[in-house]
């Protein structure tokens, strides 16, 4: 089974490599959502430092939601996912493997670059490990929560937009705590509770969104 | 709550605005769903026939 | 005796039970919202704070109560439905939700026309406020999954485990902006908070939140009777109601 596993991941990942245009797409935007900001609220450092982590946490979180509807839709499109349902690997493990390889492929290149884009704002050089360790911990839960919602629209029509209306509400907390995180760090207070409350989180949501997006997937795969 | 005069009811005490915009829109709006549901059910009975 | 828990999960055998509960909850939400705006406009006091802004909580707070009871119903229907595969839970569901989101509007606005004689701004980040956008989301989401998928089984079932994850997240979001409000020293008051309430106001407010939920079952049972004659138009008992209605 640990094979099967093996063999899901690479196999996404064998196909994210062959279309990079998607990786570098989520990036692109990422980066190009952050750059909008100080363009849209001005160029005054102190202003830019304060609202750092709200910019970095909400382009991230849009960033990672641009990609999601692929998750399970190529597979869907050739027969592979109805293969994958039938098989012997539980679904949900199978979730699981393919949530993982999407947020290697989308999730983890948003984690490598958040620093340098946070130089954009002029964030203290110490704030940096807790940037990327938020980002690092809570992009998996917004990918695990994003799959659900990439289950329960596989192949409707107006996908995308649907998928960001109904997993938004989702995203929340997870950007509370995440953003939090980074303006505790910044206040002095320290962002270990809300590091471990995202790692209470992603905990919470590989042993759960897994299986219920086998389940959705079982619905909207007649 | 001795109002004295319609006026001083209507007035609420200078926040009639918002007192009555709340209760205003809260009417119109289950006034709305009301006959939306009306209709939702003539359209029902209109297809089966 | 042993009770059928099933008999009523057909559409055509609660066709007519819901609409003499529409008719009985509807009279009754009549006379409780009387009794409650009576009360609230002619028994309760001025506040002493606020003036006579405050009577906005005779409906701000029965509307806020019932968006969020009212999601929890829905989620509990919904996984009824998904459990024991009743196309009449379902329905229920389906039938709950835009009522939900009625009230949930009508929270967050009078909630807004009480925050600015209050506080001066139109909208304040509130905690509570805030749920209440979030919870207007999940509404939405609901509505449009299920507005999406042409398949009313598959609507159904999905429109269940969205339910399902929004109510075991609903906590979660409360708790989250309520914990993110106090750590931005937002507003200072709770809208729950201010008035101190006299018995009177309090009252005034029970009654309201009752008229609210006759009113919520009324209009959900009139609801469900329309998505049952939609999905059920193929069949006998549906037709043979529309030949005998108006």
């Amino acid at each position: 089974m640990i094979a099967a596993l093996r063999c899901v991941i690479f196999r996404d990942l064998r196909l994210a490599a062959r279309r990079s245009s998607d990786v570098l797409t989520v990036a692109l935007f990422f980066v190009i959502v952050v750059s909008l900001f100080p363009l849209g609220i001005g160029p005054d450092p102190k202003l830019l430092r304060t609202v750092a982590p709200g910019v970095l946490w909400v382009a991230a979180l849009l960033a990672s939601m641009l990609a999601l509807s692929r998750v399970f839709a190529a597979d869907h499109a050739d027969g592979t996912l109805e293969q994958m349902m039938l098989g012997a690997t539980p679904l949900g493990l199978v979730v699981a493997a393919k949530v993982l390889a999407h947020w290697l492929v989308t999730g983890l290149p948003l984690v490598l670059i958040s620093p340098v884009l946070a130089l954009q704002f002029d964030l203290p050089r110490e704030l940096f490990g807790v940037l990327v360790l938020s980002l690092a911990l809570g992009t998996p839960v917004l990918s695990l929560i994003g799959a659900i919602g990439a289950a329960l629209t596989l192949g409707l029509r107006g996908a995308g937009a649907l998928l960001s209306l109904l997993v938004l509400p989702l995203y929340v907390p997870v950007l509370i705590v995440g953003a939090g995180a980074m303006e505790a760090a910044a206040s002095g207070l320290g962002g270990n509770a809300q590091l471990l409350l995202l790692a209470a989180m992603l905990i919470i949501a590989a042993a759960f969104a897994p299986w219920v997006a086998a389940a959705a997937l079982r619905i909207s795969v007649e | 709550m001795n109002w004295g005069s319609l006026d001083n009811f209507l007035a609420m005490g200078g926040y009639g605005l918002y007192v009555w915009g709340s209760y205003a829109v809260t009417l119109v709006l289950i006034a709305a769903e009301l006959i939306l549901l009306g209709r939702r059910r003539r359209n029902a009975v209109g297809r089966i026939r | 005796m042993s009770i059928n828990w099933f008999k009523y999960s057909s559409p055509q055998t609660f066709f007519p039970v819901a609409g003499r509960l529409a008719l009985v909850f509807g009279a009754l939400a009549l006379l409780a919202c009387a009794a409650g705006l009576y009360l609230g406009f002619f028994v309760a006091p001025t506040d002493a704070q606020q003036g006579e802004s405050y009577r906005i909580i005779f409906i701000h707070v029965p509307a806020a109560w019932m968006s969020m009871f009212l999601y929890f119903v829905m989620a509990f229907w919904a996984g009824l439905g998904l459990a024991f595969n009743t196309r009449l839970s379902g329905m229920m569901a389906s039938a709950i939700a835009p009522t939900g989101a009625l009230f949930t509007f009508i929270a967050l606005w009078t909630g807004s026309l009480w925050g600015r004689p209050a506080w001066g701004t139109w909208w304040v980040w509130d905690a509570r406020l805030t749920s209440e956008l979030v919870l207007l989301f999940l509404y939405f989401g609901f509505m449009a999954l299920q507005a999406a998928i042409d398949d009313p089984r598959r609507a159904d079932k999905a429109g269940a485990v969205l339910a399902l994850v929004g109510v075991v997240d609903l906590p979660i979001i409360y708790f989250s902006v309520q914990w993110w409000n106090t750590l931005h020293q937002g507003a200072s008051v709770s809208l729950t908070k201010a008035p101190t309430m006299a018995a009177t106001m309090l009252a005034g407010m029970l009654v309201m939140i009752f008229g609210f939920w006759f009113y919520s079952i009324a209009a959900v049972m009139l609801r469900a009777r329309c998505i049952m004659l939609e999905r059920e138009r193929g069949s006998e008992w549906a037709g043979q109601h529309a030949r005998g209605a108006a």
